[in-house]
């Protein structure tokens, strides 16, 4: 028999307006409509958010937990990103 | 074969130093088999539970005493169902489809927490339920919110956030009847009298007789042991009780100055093992009912299915 409970979504709900989408949960739903509504009933019982984003899981790309080493160490050699590497003179501020 | 067997204490011992600086284990992490398999029955078995939970509640939808119990009991229900939807998907994290678990339910082959298995005779025992089985499942959930395992313990932040008004209601519930006539305040008593050992049979057996638990605290699934929760249960809920005027159905209850805390009486571990062995007075007939809404839902859910593809066609074409 053809019985599915849908497809796995990821939520992100926004909680206000500016603000980042931030993940909340999954949810199962058969197509676009009836995943917003889904996510909606689920996640936003409480006034916790004013928009969603419905991704569906398998759409989403994900590094490895094993790469967290590796794949992000250029981030760490690269001191002159963070501005505590420049010096400025005595007395400047705002900056 | 050495190489192998080397990586496999290498992932161990990796897992073990996460979990000794308590960081959180997440889905696509590397975790032993045993762990993996521990959380898929702690987490579907949780799920069951809010799911099979609905029917006691439920029951008493349609004949709630007023609008604002009836609206209030619709919005607990189906808060139930919602924590059942959050935590398939944190079983789903681990690798088992919600197909898989629906089918474990509906054969026996998952258990769900035996409170369930009692019958709801009275009103008051929406009260009962509220303040007494919610409250200790929130006394379980408030220590899983730091489970290890990250899906798990986000779940149960939000659940947390939504249960404290579960808890609330019911005791206010329980408040209003015992205030009310001799007849209303009996009500009271007698739910109180039928839900308190079940409530604490809810924390499962005796440290002793728990195999799973040790493991569990090791891999900090779990914080603090059955008996550790039970305690902290009961000294919290007798004042509850003395001050709404009900009396604790337990003789042996009392002040113990030196550990800080009440001792009570012994749990009846027969009717434990009864209920949950399958033979407490509605296993059957919740199950029984979950099936024939499944059952019943099918044409919904096929229905569904047609219409996505069609779309799906159609957008190709």
């Amino acid at each position: 028999m053809n019985d599915s409970q849908g497809i796995l979504w990821e939520v992100f709900i926004q909680s206000k307006p500016g603000q980042p989408h931030k993940h909340a949960g999954s949810v199962h739903a058969h197509d676009n409509e009836m995943a917003l509504q889904n996510a909606r009933d689920l996640y936003c019982r409480r006034s916790e958010g004013t928009n969603l984003w419905l991704v569906p899981a398998s759409a989403i790309v994900a590094s490895s937990p094993e790469d967290i080493g590796s794949f992000f160490e250029p981030s760490n050699d690269k001191v002159y990103r963070h501005p505590t590497f420049y010096s400025v003179p005595e007395g400047i501020t705002h900056m | 074969m050495n190489s192998l067997k080397l990586d496999e204490n290498q992932l161990i011992e990796n897992f073990e130093a996460k979990l000794a600086k308590n960081e959180m284990i997440e889905p696509k992490d590397w975790m032993p088999a045993q762990y993996r398999k521990h959380l898929i029955r702690q987490i579907s078995q949780h799920a069951h539970s809010e799911i099979i939970g609905m029917q006691p509640e439920g029951n008493w939808i349609t004949r709630a005493p007023s609008m604002r119990r009836k609206m209030v009991l619709l919005a607990k229900v189906q808060d139930e169902a919602g924590h059942g939807l959050y935590l398939y998907s944190a079983a789903e994290s681990m690798g088992i489809s919600r197909e898989e678990m629906l089918d474990q339910l509906h054969t026996g082959a998952a258990k769900y927490s035996s409170i369930f298995n009692y019958p709801t005779l009275t009103w008051a025992d929406m009260g009962a339920i509220g303040w007494l089985v919610d409250g200790a499942a929130i006394m379980n959930q408030v220590m899983l919110q730091r489970t290890s395992y990250g899906p798990y313990a986000r779940a149960m932040v939000r659940i947390c956030k939504e249960e404290s008004f579960h808890q609330r209601q019911g005791y206010e519930i329980m408040n209003v009847l015992a205030s009310g006539s001799a007849e209303q305040k009996e009500m009271a008593q007698d739910a109180l009298n039928r839900w308190w050992w079940p409530s604490l049979m809810m924390f499962g057996p005796r440290d002793e007789e728990s195999p799973n638990s040790e493991q569990a605290i090791k891999w900090k699934i779990k914080r603090e042991t059955n008996d550790q929760l039970r305690q902290r249960f009961v000294n919290q809920t007798v004042s509850q009780v003395e001050k709404i005027g009900l009396v604790v159905p337990d003789k042996a209850i009392k002040w113990n100055e030196a550990k800080n805390g009440y001792d009570f009486g012994e749990i009846n571990w027969d009717e434990f093992w009864t209920v949950v062995k399958g033979n407490g007075p509605c296993n059957k007939v919740r199950i029984a009912n979950k099936i024939k809404s499944h059952e019943e839902g099918a044409w919904v859910r096929e229905a569904a299915n047609a219409h996505a593809e069609k779309n799906n066609k159609t957008k190709a074409a």
